[in-house]
């Protein structure tokens, strides 16, 4: 356990100081544990786990989005983990409000589904579709073609600064808008 | 997008550097003084006796509560930016200006008074200080949470309110120099009542603002 977390810190210092892998690998090692938490989390509140997925894209996002407020002399864990139970317990909150209301409408439809083990996250999908075209664009040919930026700035025939700041733009609203729904 | 196309994405963006919050509240307050130096200028001004004013150790003690509450709040405010801070081991610094509220009624009382401690504590500004001090904090307040904005406050309403402590401090740094009361009754009354109030639109506004 403290060796993970000591592991932690180490990738993002190296992250802040611009090691693009190493922040890659501390993201990859750490959604296990957001998922874990987050299946808990929604188990404890009654509500279906299938939904965990979300849950690790929205505090994986507020992690990027805050970490400038991390202060690289302490260590990453309790600062991951705070980050994590804000966004549980707002996910929860929201979800919590929003089943009550479809279970109002919808009562018989959803009488006698079972939902799916685990399935697919779709709330951040579906927000990357009410993007401006060019970040939507520069988001998904990064995500999904696995494109890198200066591939897809050349795709786009774009600068390399204007696909930079395009996809910090897309991933900043793309948060602004999970928040809001 | 599955959770590792949007690590990827995430990596792809490590190069973005957002700006410290300090630095963020920094120039929010810099915007932010002008107007409310304009409001106090246009409206108020400075009260007309303050050479002699000066000399009156209760007129000097009104700054050093207001400016310990404004800056002992705005240190708060950088420490609860930070999700994973608490209060603890920092709310103390919110009982400086306090203190030495308490410390200067002591010492107003072991000193002879022309008038009783009701009329001191009654004043004659007090409806101006009312009105006055929670307008006057209204720009530092949006500069504040504009800087709380920027990070990522575990508690919005406490940090909101503590951001409404900072302005009211600040803005009665400002009265205080219009104000001809300098009883420490009369600050330790009415003050608290315009800051209190600020206090509560800074926690019902950044309850609202403050989420992340």
């Amino acid at each position: 356990m403290r060796e993970r977390e000591d592991e932690w810190t180490g990738l993002m210092r190296s992250a802040i100081s611009g090691d693009d892998a190493a922040y890659h690998r501390l993201l990859k090692a750490v959604a296990p544990v957001l998922r874990a938490a987050a299946r808990r989390g929604l188990a404890r509140a009654g509500q279906p786990v299938d939904q965990s997925e979300d849950i690790v894209q929205d505090i994986l996002l507020a992690v990027h989005l805050k970490r400038h407020t991390w202060d690289a002399n302490a260590p990453f864990a309790p600062w991951l983990f705070a980050i994590a139970r804000n966004k549980l317990i707002d996910s929860l909150r929201r979800r919590g409000r929003r089943i009550f209301v479809d279970i109002d409408d919808f009562a018989e439809t959803l009488a006698g589904e079972t939902p799916a083990e685990t399935a697919p996250a779709g709330e951040v999908a579906a927000q990357l579709q009410t993007l401006p075209a060019r970040q939507r664009d520069v988001l998904q040919s990064i995500a999904v073609e696995s494109a890198s930026i200066k591939d897809t700035a050349r795709k786009f025939s774009m600068s390399e600064g204007a696909v930079r700041v395009a996809l910090h733009r897309g991933l900043a609203s793309l948060t602004a808008k999970l928040r809001e729904q | 997008m599955d959770t590792d196309q949007l690590i990827k994405t995430l990596a792809a963006d490590n190069a973005h550097r957002a700006r410290p919050v300090g630095f963020v509240l920094m120039l929010a307050m810099l915007a932010a003084a002008p107007v409310s130096l304009l409001m106090f200028f246009t409206e108020l001004g400075v009260r007309p006796d303050v050479m002699t004013a000066m000399r009156n150790p209760f007129f000097d003690l009104k700054f050093a509560v207001t400016l310990a509450l404004a800056i002992s709040a705005i240190a708060v405010c950088l420490h609860l930016s930070r999700p994973e801070a608490s209060l603890r081991g920092f709310g103390w610094y919110l009982f400086i200006p306090a203190g030495l509220l308490v410390a200067g009624i002591s010492g107003e009382m072991m000193m002879p008074q022309r008038m009783p401690a009701m009329t001191r504590l009654v004043g004659n500004n007090s409806k101006v200080c009312l009105i006055a001090i929670p307008l006057l904090s209204l720009p530092p307040l949006a500069a504040a949470l504009i800087g709380l904005r920027h990070g990522a406050p575990a508690r919005p309403a406490v940090a909101g309110a503590v951001a409404g402590l900072a302005a009211a401090g600040l803005a009665a740094t400002l009265y205080a120099s219009h104000c001809t009361d300098d009883s420490p009754l009369f600050v330790a009354t009415w003050y608290t009542v315009a800051t209190a109030l600020v206090t509560a639109i800074g926690a019902f506004i950044g309850s609202r603002v403050l989420r992340f």
